[in-house]
């Protein structure tokens, strides 16, 4: 599913807005989230599952090309916990589908 | 600075976009149950810009109580992974850490 069907999806549950509405809902949502991570805060979604930053050390790295060490500073990169509830709902769906047709 | 909620996103919508309060919980609400949905079908899912929702079936493989020490085997199971798209990377990228006092 991409960012455009998931709009399509949302709309076609919800009542009242149009898609255009929900368009600019999503991605002011997007932005929220982004925004949010990028301040170096963190998102608690229940159930779904939380996102925060992890630390990566400063290390040397090599230019796959030429070979060369590079210096690389100390990042953060986004990370994603899933909730229970979501981590519940996908692991059942591998149970049904690893099931045998016919026994 | 407290975590982000769906309480504090839909507010957002209400503030900057002018949703009523009650659209403005149904379409956060939405948004997370249909990314679930999608998931529990197995089905990837794509945000542009944000990043990209995976699975991955992972096989049965040894464990061990960490109380006990007692080997237990981890069962197979499904696992959603979350992948940063470019975008969202370099502004977190940009993050300098939390400031010290």
């Amino acid at each position: 599913m991409t960012k455009s069907e998931l709009i399509e999806r949302i709309t076609a549950n919800h009542s009242q807005l149009a898609s255009k509405d929900v368009e600019l809902a999503v991605k002011e949502m997007l932005e929220h989230m982004s925004w949010t991570l990028s301040s170096g805060a963190r998102i608690e979604i229940r159930g779904f599952g939380s996102f925060a930053l992890h630390y990566r050390v400063p290390r040397i790295g090599r230019n796959p090309k030429t070979g060369k060490a590079v210096g690389l500073m100390g990042k953060y990169v986004p990370h994603f916990k899933p909730g229970k509830k979501l981590r519940d709902l996908v692991n059942r769906s591998l149970d049904d589908t690893s099931l045998p047709d016919d026994i | 600075m407290g975590a982000l909620t769906k309480a504090q996103m839909a507010d957002r919508l209400f503030e900057e976009l002018g949703l009523n309060k009650r659209e403005a919980k149904e379409i956060v609400e939405l948004f997370f149950d249909q990314i679930l949905m999608v998931l529990e079908r197995n089905e990837q899912v794509k945000i542009s810009g944000f990043g990209n929702f995976d699975l991955r079936d992972k096989r049965e493989r040894p464990g061990r109580n960490p109380k006990t020490g007692e080997e237990i085997p981890i069962t197979a199971r499904r696992v959603v992974t979350f992948h940063p798209g470019q975008k969202l990377k370099a502004r977190v990228e940009a993050y300098a850490g939390p400031e010290s006092d």
